[in-house]
């Protein structure tokens, strides 16, 4: 059964057709796969999801229930979380508190004030946070500014922000760009193990082939603004169509 | 670990408590121990606080807080004149109307951030200025002010007071009751109004301090630091903004019916930008986001404006005494227009100094002195313990990278 059914999106940024008719299905608990060269589209389409941007037509929807015209914080309610393809964190905060923050969004709703509740006494939620902290190996710096944070770092963060919400779908928006070899490969791993003990559908898009090809199920591939092919991994390495699109984009570069 | 944060506080409580009731003590020596002064730090102090929870916390900066200092004002002065000339259903009042006051325009205002925002609130204050000038002349007697009268029907306790104005107390002690103790060549003053205003303060501090610590201050903290993301991560920032714009109205609204408790005149200056400008000097000053900070910069705001205005050529003068007339004068000339009615000049330059050189304010100011003083007494332990960073940031423990220095942000 698919989780997120993408209809017909078109997005325009004035004279550029961003999206040109994207068709998306991505099955439940899959891990499904956005390739293509830069500009293709692959961010909007991401941010067409999450409430940042309206399609200009088209339709998104998520589990039956049409994700257009909500609010941000009310997409991520219905269980979408979101890494961003430039970090986003809280800087002045610490670590810690970075990721107790969704988790009080994912246990308390929207909007839930208890004024006179101490923080200190929300060890719940703290030890929630401070186990996936543990998990993508943040645990010892917890209570650095976030501000201070590698890019790698600062994108591990993002993941534990998402992963502490357990969201039904998690958006990648390039989660190993800017990390070394090994943080990759333990990036690969961690993603591995959630994806296998939780009902997580993970929609990424990953310049990495590496990465890609450790992990997905399936591929879609963007090429101006449009799905040129979808398919199973082992089908995509030798698609011409796929092999056109990066290369044509190489020499025109 | 758990344990030292709650010890902490408590003793940041303890201490604060034993420093405000030991006013009179304290602030007599510094010429500044009079009653109408000290009610003045301390309302400001409030007013202050509350400003802080919206500034401090969120970041949204209002430059019309003031016009919750007046509403505040206007009502409890007519729960005086109209009810009873307890304290108690005055203040009750103004606090619930300003609050209602502060939901409207905050509604509208925080429709827009930064600029915007702080825009929009300055311009809903001067119209409030306005309106009390003109239109609503009945309800705020206009340029006169308002004030209490023979003629007030007091439904409650009119019987009590025939042939004088009734003075505003609290269950029978009034406000102006001062009691002189000399000590050390020096008079005390314990006031009725101070001491009232005083535990109010205290408690309010209190508030503020669960604000900060509570899962609710960390959200706002957020909303300072990034509020797109903070909407991404599911929560609905709007409502967070607008519940702390209206609890820093209330903390306005309390201060204003305060002020005319100790003092039963309402005026529409009261609600003018100069006046909303001051309480964003008072919280930058002292440390805007920090505790203490805001009760700080209330505090030599008000001391600056009191006393440095009074000291005159004359005064000025004496300093100098000893020294030859001529060398005297010259002195004289060159410290006077900083002193007297040239008193905002210091305060601009003191205000710009801090704002340079210590952009967390007076607080950072100590913070930086304590750390040289514990560097100074040997490096037995050369940063802040995870503990007492918890405890004086408002905040789970922080610390900076650590090839950065650590800042030891001590509040005291
Ligand atoms: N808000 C915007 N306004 C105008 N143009 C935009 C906007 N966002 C994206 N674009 C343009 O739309 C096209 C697609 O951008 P998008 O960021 O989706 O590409 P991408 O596939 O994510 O590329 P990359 O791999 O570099 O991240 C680009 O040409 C970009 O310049
Ligand atoms: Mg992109």
């Amino acid at each position: 059964m698919s989780i997120l059914k993408v209809k017909g999106v078109n997005k325009r940024f004035g004279g550029l057709l961003a999206l040109d008719d994207v068709n998306l299905s991505v099955r439940e608990n899959t891990f499904h796969a956005i390739i293509g060269p830069n500009g293709a589209g692959k961010s909007t389409l991401l941010n067409c999801f999450i409430g940042k941007l309206m399609p200009d037509s088209g339709t998104v929807s998520f589990n039956d229930r049409s994700l257009l015209g909500l609010e941000p914080h009310e997409i991520n309610q219905t269980g979408i979380s979101r890494v961003f393809q430039t970090p986003e964190v809280f800087s002045e905060l610490s670590i810690l508190e970075n990721v107790m923050i969704p988790a009080f969004a994912h246990r308390d709703g929207a909007f839930h004030i208890s004024p006179f509740k101490s923080l200190a006494k929300e060890t719940a939620i703290r030890e929630q946070a401070e186990k996936i902290l543990q998990d993508v190996g943040l645990i010892d710096e917890r209570h650095h500014t976030a501000s201070a944070m590698s890019r790698g770092n600062k994108r591990r963060l993002e993941m534990a922000m998402c992963l502490v919400q357990q969201p039904k779908l998690l958006l990648l928006d390039e989660p190993t760009a800017g990390m070394a070899r090994a943080d990759t490969n333990n990036t690969i791993d961690l993603l591995k193990t959630i994806n296998e003990a939780h009902n997580i559908t993970f929609v990424v898009i990953e310049h990495d082939m590496h990465v890609v090809f450790s992990l997905a199920d399936r591929i879609s591939v963007l090429s101006q603004g449009h799905v040129i092919v979808e398919d199973h991994p082992e089908n995509i390495k030798g698609h011409p169509k796929v092999q056109e699109a990066y290369l044509g984009t190489a020499e025109s570069e | 670990m758990l344990k030292t944060l709650r010890t902490n506080d408590t003793a940041l409580m303890i201490l604060f408590t034993l420093v405000v009731l030991a006013g009179p003590l304290i602030l007599a020596p510094v010429g500044a121990g009079y009653p109408d002064l000290m009610q003045r730090f301390v309302i400001y102090g409030i007013f202050a606080i509350g400003f802080n929870i919206l500034f401090g916390l969120t970041g949204y900066l209002s430059f019309g807080h003031a016009a919750f200092l007046g509403v505040g004002s206007y009502s409890a002065l007519w729960m005086l004149k109209l009810l009873s000339i307890n304290i108690v259903p005055a203040i009750i009042f103004a606090v619930v109307v300003s609050g209602l006051f502060a939901l409207l325009i905050g509604f509208v205002s925080l429709r827009r951030s930064g600029i915007y925002f702080s825009i929009l609130t300055l311009a809903f204050a001067q119209m409030s200025y306005n309106l009390a000038y003109s239109v609503l002349t009945p309800i705020t007697n206009g340029e006169t002010g308002l004030q209490l009268d023979l003629e007030d029907p007091r439904i409650l306790d009119s019987a009590g007071s025939a042939g004088q104005v009734a003075s505003p107390s609290f269950f029978g002690l009034e406000m102006g009751d001062t009691a002189v103790v000399p000590f050390l060549g020096m008079d005390l003053q314990f006031n009725v109004g101070f001491y009232v205003s005083a535990l109010i303060l205290i408690g309010m501090f209190y508030l503020s301090l669960r604000i900060f610590r509570s899962p609710f201050g960390m959200i706002l903290r957020a909303v300072k630091s990034n509020q797109t993301r903070l909407n991404y991560t599911g929560f609905n920032s709007r409502p967070y903004t607008l519940t702390a714009f209206v609890i820093s109205g209330m903390y306005a609204g309390l201060a204003g019916a305060l002020l005319v408790c100790m003092d039963p005149l309402a005026g529409a200056e009261r609600m003018q930008w100069t006046a909303s400008g001051e309480v964003v000097l008072m919280t930058i000053m002292g440390g805007a986001g920090t505790l203490i900070g805001p009760v700080l910069g209330a505090g030599i705001i008000k001391y600056f404006e009191n006393i440095f205005s009074r000291i005159n050529d004359e005064v000025v003068l004496g300093w100098f005494s000893a020294l030859p007339d001529w060398l005297a004068e010259a002195f004289t000339t060159v410290i006077s227009p900083f002193l007297g009615s040239g008193w905002h000049i210091s305060l601009g330059l003191i205000f710009m100094l801090v704002v340079i050189f210590l952009p967390g304010g007076l607080v950072e100011g100590a913070n930086r002195l304590m750390n040289l003083f514990t560097r100074l007494s040997g490096p037995r332990k050369n940063t802040a313990s995870e503990e007492d960073a918890y405890a004086d940031k408002g905040s789970l423990p922080t610390k900076a990278a650590p090839s950065s220095t650590v800042v030891n942000t001590k509040e005291s």
